[in-house]
């Protein structure tokens, strides 16, 4: 039993009381909202196909072995595992080739390894950083961002400085 | 390149054209051409696999938000933060609409309400537009705003429980506390560089006489 254990359990007991005691019907919402993780799940997979495709070839190529060799001395600054870097370089634009890519780092390192932890936590902890600013502006029509990229790219570049050193500190390599 | 990559999104085109095609290359040089080959079957069916073993947790994870949702958590989360907006926005009318949205945008993001926080988010950005009157140029909160969105704080980290489960991690969950730290830190820098930067380029905008409309 860890602690970690808890918290979903916790958090579903926790909101179905909660929902119980404001009277919301419960049972109707939950299928309502299931309805909707089922649709975003079906939305997802004709680019999941695409992207699984294209970072698969990449692979399979031998050309993420070329990528890692050629950025294994800057990773190692910061104790970030190289094979994660092609996360790095797609997640700002796409949540489904992150997802593939780290498909491939589980398959390729292992579950439980340190790479496949590094790249898990970076999916929790960075999203599509250009598509977010792309919906978001273009909803109210401005052309002229100045400095929200650059801005928003802090973020993608601190989680990639600190996340290798945070998973280490935590599991080990 | 406009005329060559034609409409939609430019950048995720660039990536589907230059990935194969490097791939391609590297698999001739390294003559790895038949797992190139296999590898293109291969993930297409894993990708439907992916796909069906990540339903059950979103449909559960989506169904169980929707039931907070509709309890009126995301209005609690919202006036908890309140004080915190009301720090790093500045110049909105306190308990204003754009102040509300915006703290509820954020609480759906951090309860991971995915499929609510877009609209909240873009409801956010009309309302501040509406109160500061900025037209066509970004002002400083419509960026904070996108910032804080693309830190990513949920609380709890679904997809990648989800994506650690399916490929048979022994526990999920384990990774939360790193997710955390990660988060914050992140979001931290980018709102201390927010803040930087939009005082810069306000300073170099009334040097130049053509700063923004600023209240």
């Amino acid at each position: 039993m860890r602690a970690t254990d808890f918290i979903i359990p916790l958090i579903t007991v926790a909101i179905m009381l909660y929902g119980a005691v404001k009277r919301v019907d419960v049972f109707a919402v939950f299928c309502e909202g299931a309805e909707q993780g089922l649709k975003t799940c079906m939305d997802i997979l004709p680019a999941l196909v695409l992207l699984m495709v294209c970072i698969g070839m990449f692979e399979s190529s031998g050309a993420v072995d070329a990528l890692t060799r050629f950025l294994k001395p800057l990773c190692d600054l910061v104790r970030f595992p190289a094979e994660c870097m092609q996360m790095v370089i797609l997640r700002p634009f796409s949540g489904s080739g992150a997802m593939a890519v780290y498909n491939e780092v589980a398959a390729a390192n292992g579950a439980d390894s340190f790479a496949e932890r590094v790249a898990a936590v970076l999916i929790g902890s960075s999203e599509t950083t250009f598509y977010t600013i792309a919906v978001y502006f273009s909803a109210v029509k401005v052309r002229r961002t100045r400095y929200a990229v650059p801005a928003a790219l802090t973020a993608d570049l601190t989680a990639w400085i600190v996340c290798g050193i945070t998973v280490y500190a935590f599991f080990g390599a | 390149m406009i005329i060559f990559f034609g409409k939609g999104r430019r950048d995720l085109k660039v990536i589907l054209i230059v990935l194969p095609l490097i791939s391609l290359v590297f698999a001739v040089i390294n003559g790895r051409v038949g797992e190139l080959s296999s590898s293109i079957l291969d993930r297409s069916g894993e990708a439907v696999t992916l796909a069906i073993s990540l339903c059950g947790i979103m449909c559960f994870w989506c169904g169980l938000m929707k039931v907070a949702e509709a309890s009126g958590l995301v209005e609690n989360a919202a006036r908890l933060l309140s004080p915190i907006i009301s720090l790093l926005f500045g110049g909105l009318k306190k308990g204003g609409k754009a102040a509300q949205l915006i703290a509820m945008n954020l609480a759906a993001n951090m309860l991971g309400l995915g499929n609510a926080t877009t609209p909240l988010g873009i409801n956010a950005m009309h309302a501040i537009a509406e109160e500061t009157g900025a037209e066509g140029v970004a002002d400083d909160n419509m960026i904070m705003l996108t910032v804080l969105n693309t830190a990513s704080l949920q609380i709890i980290p679904t997809t990648a429980a989800a994506l650690r489960q399916a490929n048979g991690a022994k526990d999920p969950m384990e990774i939360l506390p790193c997710v955390w730290i990660v988060s914050v830190y992140a979001a931290a820098v980018a709102v201390a560089a927010a803040k930087i930067m939009g005082w810069i380029s306000r300073r170099s905008g009334r040097a130049r006489g053509n700063s923004p409309k600023i209240k």
